[in-house]
Order: C-alpha cells, then sequence, then structure tokens
C-alpha cells in the first residue's frame, strides 16, 4: 500500500493510470459488444471470446511476418476471424445454438481449449508484440506519457464499435440479427433465414475479437494463455451493462480498464489478474444483491 | 440379468481388484493409485456438474487448497511451517519419524477436505444464489485466481512450491498411498451411492431440471447447492491432500492449481461416461485415464489440443456419455435412460 500515499503526494499519477486504463478499457469494450451479440442473440456465453482476441493478434502478427504494416493486421485479423466463426458455427455451434446453456458453456469451453492450446503449438509460448514505432507524447512536464499506439487503440476501438453499431442499425442482415434477438420464431415466420442470422453474428463475434486482438498485439502484448482473462473481463462488462445496453457497455469497459490499472499500480502488478477474477465475483455478488432487493435473481 | 445385479458384481469386481491390485499389477501401483484419485474426481465434479446442472470450471481449486493446507498441517504439526518452506523442506532439521508422518497423514488429510468444505461453503453462499451460467463462468476465474494467489504467499512457498514430508525409509510410501487412495475412491463412491438414493438427489435432480419450478414448490435450492458443492469440495480436498503426498512436490500452479490439466480432466472424464449417473464417472474416469497414459505419449504436444476436441466432440455428438448409450442400447442390463423412466411414471400418473 506504500504507492497509495505516492498517489496522495503524487496526484499525477493519478492522470497517468486513469490514460492507460481508458487505452485498454476500449478493447474491453469492443470484446464485451461481440459477447453481448453472441449471448442476446443466439442465447449462448461464448468462453472461447478471449482466446479469438489472442488468435487476432497472432494473425497480425502473422501477416506483418509478409512485410505487412501492423495496422493491416487489423482487417487481415477480422477477415480470417471471420472466416473461422463462420466454420466453427457450421461444424459446431448451431448444434447448440438450442440446447441449454450448459453444453453451449461446455462445448465453448472445449473450442477455447482447443485454440488455446493450437495457438501454444503454432505460434509458440512467448510474450509477442507488434512494434509499431509510433513516437510517444509527454505531457505535464514529463510527468505523463502517452505512447500514440496506445492511443490509436483507443480511437479505433471505438471506430470499429461504431461501424458495427452502424451495420446493426442501417443493413439487412443488421436488421435480421435485431429481428432475431427481439424473437427468433417470429422472425423464422417472416422470413428471415435464422441459421444464416445465427452464423453472421457468430463470425461477426468472431470478427470483431480479431480486430480488438490486432490492436491489442499492437498496444500491448499476447501469449497463448491470456485468452482467459479477456473472456472474463468480456463477461463481466456485459453483465455490469447488462445486453443490449451499447452505452453500459463502453462505460463499464473504460471502467473496468481505469480499476484494472490502479489494482495493479496499487497492489503489485503480480496481483492484477487475481484481481480481476476477485472482481469478477464482486460484480456477481453485488448484481445479484441488488437483484434480491426486487425478490429477482440473475438469470 | 437386472440392473441390481450388474451393480453388484461390478462393485465386487473393483473391489477386489483395488484390494489385490498391488499383487496382480505390482509394476503400476502408482499410476492405479492416481486412477483411484481421477475417480474420486470425476465424481464429485458430477454430484455438482451432472446430478445438479451447475457446472464448475473450478472445482481445481478445492483439490489445490486440500492438497496445500494437508501439507501445512503434516509439516505444522512438528516445524514451523514458514521456516520449513523456506528452506525448501531439504536440509537435515525436518526429519519425519514413523509416527509423525503417519499422524500428520491422519490428521492433515481430513483437516484438508474440511477447509476445502469450509471454502465451498463460503464461495457457494456467495455465487450460487445465481443461475448456473453465472457460476460457471465465475468458478472459471476462480481457478486461476486461486493460483495466482498461491504463488504469491510466502507462507506456502510462492511460487517456488512446497515439498510434502518427507516419509522415513521403513515406510512403503507406494503401498500406503495406493490403499488411501483406494479407500478414498471406495468411500466417496459410496457415500455417492448412498446420497444417490436419498430426497437430496431427489432435490438437486429438481434443481437440474427445473429450478424455477423446485423454488416455487418449496425447496430450498441456494441451500441445497452450497451442500453438494461442499460435499463434493470435501472430498476433492482428501483427494488433493493425498496427491500432493504422491506427486512430493507443490507447486502452485503445474500441480495443486493446475486447472489447463486436472481441471480440464474431471469434467472430460465425467462428460465421457456419462453425466448424471452414478457409474458414468467412474467408467469416463477409467476409460480416460488408461487412454491417456496408453496413447498420451505419442501426441506430443497435441494433448492439450486433442483435450479441448475431445470435449467439444463428447458434448456436441455424444451428450449421453457411455453408460447413457449402455442404457440405451441394452436396457434390460443397465436399467432405463432417465428419459424412459420419467415417460413410465407420466403414464403411470395418467
Amino acid at each position: 500500500m506504500n504507492n497509495l500515499s505516492l498517489l496522495i503526494n503524487a496526484p499525477i499519477f493519478n492522470i497517468q493510470l486513469l490514460l492507460d486504463g481508458l487505452w485498454i478499457g476500449a478493447i474491453f469494450a469492443l470484446a464485451a459488444f461481440g459477447m453481448a451479440l453472441v449471448w442476446g442473440v443466439m442465447n449462448i456465453i461464448n468462453v472461447a471470446q478471449g482466446e479469438f482476441v489472442i488468435l487476432g493478434g497472432f494473425i497480425t502478427l502473422l501477416a506483418m511476418q509478409f512485410g505487412l504494416p501492423p495496422l493491416a493486421g487489423i482487417p487481415i485479423a477480422a477477415v480470417v476471424l471471420f472466416i473461422l466463426g463462420w466454420g466453427l458455427y457450421r461444424l459446431v455451434i448451431w448444434r447448440i445454438v438450442d440446447a441449454d446453456m450448459f453444453i453451449s458453456l461446455l462445448a465453448t469451453f472445449g473450442i477455447s481449449i482447443m485454440l488455446q492450446q493450437l495457438m501454444n503449438e503454432i505460434f509458440g509460448s512467448d510474450v509477442r508484440t507488434a512494434e509499431s514505432n509510433l513516437g510517444i507524447s509527454y505531457l505535464f512536464d514529463n510527468m505523463v506519457t502517452v505512447p500514440h499506439i496506445k492511443a490509436l487503440a483507443f480511437v479505433l476501438a471505438f471506430v470499429i464499435g461504431f461501424g458495427l453499431w452502424l451495420f446493426l442499425k442501417r443493413s439487412r442482415m443488421g436488421q435480421a440479427i435485431r429481428a432475431t434477438a427481439q424473437n427468433a420464431r417470429a422472425a423464422r415466420i417472416l422470413g428471415i433465414d435464422t441459421d444464416r442470422v445465427y452464423a453472421a453474428t457468430y463470425a461477426i463475434n468472431a470478427a470483431l475479437c480479431g480486430a480488438a486482438g490486432a490492436l491489442v498485439v499492437m498496444a500491448y502484448s499476447i501469449h497463448p494463455y491470456m485468452g482467459l482473462p479477456y473472456t472474463i473481463r468480456s463477461f463481466m462488462i456485459v453483465i455490469l451493462a447488462g445486453l443490449g445496453n451499447l452505452v453500459g457497455v463502453i462505460a463499464s469497459g473504460l471502467g473496468l480498464g481505469v480499476a484494472e490499472q490502479f489494482a495493479g499500480f496499487l497492489l503489485g502488478t503480480e496481483f492484477q489478474l487475481a484481481f480481476v477474477f476477485l472482481l469478477l465475483v464482486v460484480v456477481l455478488v453485488w448484481r445479484q444483491w441488488r437483484l434480491a432487493q426486487r425478490r429477482q435473481y440473475l438469470k | 440379468m437386472n440392473k441390481r445385479l450388474v451393480s453388484i458384481l461390478a462393485v465386487v469386481a473393483l473391489g477386489l481388484l483395488g484390494l489385490f491390485g498391488p499383487w496382480l499389477f505390482p509394476a503400476y501401483v502408482s499410476q492405479f493409485s492416481k486412477l483411484w484419485l481421477f475417480i474420486v474426481l470425476a465424481l464429485t465434479w458430477d454430484l455438482v456438474g451432472g446430478q445438479m446442472g451447475y457446472n464448475s470450471f473450478g472445482n481445481i481449486v478445492f483439490f489445490g487448497i486440500g492438497m496445500y493446507a494437508a501439507a501445512v498441517v503434516q509439516v505444522g504439526l512438528y516445524y514451523p511451517v514458514a521456516a520449513y518452506t523456506a528452506a525448501k523442506g531439504g536440509g537435515t532439521e525436518f526429519v519425519f519419524d514413523a509416527a509423525q508422518f503417519y499422524t500428520g497423514l491422519a490428521v492433515g488429510l481430513p483437516v484438508g477436505g474440511v477447509i476445502a468444505a469450509l471454502v465451498a461453503l463460503l464461495l457457494g453462499s456467495l455465487i450460487l444464489g445465481m443461475r448456473g451460467h453465472y457460476f460457471a463462468i465465475a468458478t472459471l476465474g476462480l481457478a486461476v485466481a486461486a493460483g495466482e494467489l498461491a504463488s504469491g504467499w510466502e507462507f506456502i512457498g510462492a511460487g517456488s512450491g512446497m515439498v510434502t514430508p518427507t516419509p522415513p525409509d521403513s515406510i512403503d510410501t507406494t503401498i500406503l498411498f495406493y490403499y488411501l487412495s483406494f479407500a478414498l475412491a471406495a468411500v466417496t463412491f459410496g457415500f455417492l451411492a448412498w446420497l444417490y438414493s436419498t430426497r437430496y438427489h431427489l432435490a438437486i435432480n429438481a434443481i437440474r431440471d427445473d429450478e424455477d419450478k423446485a423454488e416455487a414448490m418449496g425447496h430450498r435450492t441456494t441451500r441445497n447447492k452450497i451442500i453438494a458443492w461442499a460435499l463434493s469440495a470435501f472430498f476433492l480436498g482428501i483427494a488433493g491432500g493425498i496427491y500432493g503426498n504422491i506427486s512430493k512436490f507443490i507447486d502452485p500452479i503445474d500441480v495443486a492449481f493446475n486447472g489447463a490439466e486436472i481441471g480440464v480432466w474431471m469434467i472430460l472424464m465425467a462428460i465421457l461416461g456419462g453425466m448424471g449417473t452414478l457409474w458414468g464417472p467412474v467408467i469416463g474416469a477409467a476409460v480416460f485415464y488408461i487412454t491417456k497414459e496408453l496413447f498420451w505419449t505419442f501426441l506430443l504436444g497435441w494433448q492439450r489440443v486433442a483435450l479441448g476436441a475431445l470435449i467439444v466432440i463428447i458434448v456436441v455428438f455424444f451428450p449421453q456419455g457411455i453408460v447413457g448409450w449402455l442404457k440405451e442400447r441394452w436396457p434390460e442390463i443397465f436399467g432405463p435412460t432417465e428419459e424412459e423412466m420419467e415417460a413410465a411414471d407420466a403414464r403411470k400418473g395418467s
């Protein structure tokens, strides 16, 4: 807790932590947006969410080996993950859309383990990062650093999220997705091919995670086993915000990013992960308690 | 040849195999003791996951807690634990004679189980009021958090792990731990067989089938859920204590809170054998463990990939498991499936 006095005596560190938290928080929100989409439309909690993110990062690294600039990794990762998502849907997910949620939890858990270990075998277990060679800005007499790549990732996360939002609002497929989320049966009666909608939803979620992963590898670092924390974070954000609440997702994502940075600074970075998982329990208990007051429960 | 006779024959055969195993397969005693422990892991996972419908991805937490608690008690009865872990258990100062070793085990293993059960009570009262999928994701995080916390705690050796007490040479530990594991598996199986004949079993089955209705009928669902998790944690904790002593060294992430391997295996074993049946986890554990020992090395680094693929395949294409399939195929020998029993009940009722 020595760092607490540092924060009080040198308030400038708060700004640093706040900014760092916001930069990463936008990426959390992006992955959570995808999870909320799949959850809301297909009633599946995708445990493989974090693995999609990490895989997007590895795809970006692979693209860079062919001499492409890191930023080109975003569309490439999105396209590759879109195809993977579509394939996974056609292979596995379509069989469990209407099944019990326990089945889909176990199945996506299996997918997550498979992807995690595949990445470990193919790309190796080193911590990797993509050097973008963008500059760093110094604010407040060099007390606060802003790496341009992190700020860029922040902006891009919002651009991608806004693009998806527009897609859902304006395009025919987006409307079909929203209709299916509201009532799949009615959508089928009105001639919407819900199977296609589900496939598109799952693939779009994977693509979104891929893009998020490309941002992660540019601004931060990735590792085959780092997927689970992203899954947990997405889940936590969705519970906090509720399904279909885009503003809530952004707010909780940014809030979680900031909270994590402060926790990492105060408790030591080795406890940052443990903090995320314990925070999840706290969030669940808090939601549960709020609902219990209204004689409801989390379901 | 009815169902009852088959189970009695199977129990007798397994019991004989367990008792005389060390004479029959003297070269594989340590493998067999792990098999008995794996049966315990699968059985306890199924109590919550299969019978109650609450998939726990974090039961490994209790395994690890039991392991550490047992080791700490075994050491702590005779020496200061902090000094022991600081010395990495080495040196000549920390010697355990036979009496001390046995007492340590006799006290340590139950204490490990009790502490694991207490943790389950505490955690369960926090997160078991929710529905299953929230519980599932919460437990997913717990397993990792526990490993991270254990590797940061100096008292139990932090990241460099903890050595379990070294027994004096006069004790044949392979045989000792074999019989301990066998006894634990037998007791767990017997206990669950009894438990599954009580009203409590119907209550947790009701939670799996329709929790809202069960609650509306006046069942204390949350309390029953917590009890089930604590029971499963108790046996898991003891299993952890024995496993720690078998492996002689407790690493926080690679042995105790090994969610990536043991934590996944217990789920796979239960669903492979057949969720929600008494014999399913036993058969699943045996089939999985033997296949693993025979073929695992051929897969090299791809074992864990295969593990994930297996889970997906079983869950999606083979959800009834081995026992469920046997029941479908030969109902006269293995008894009717759940659905058929329900249908029979419905016919009787109308």
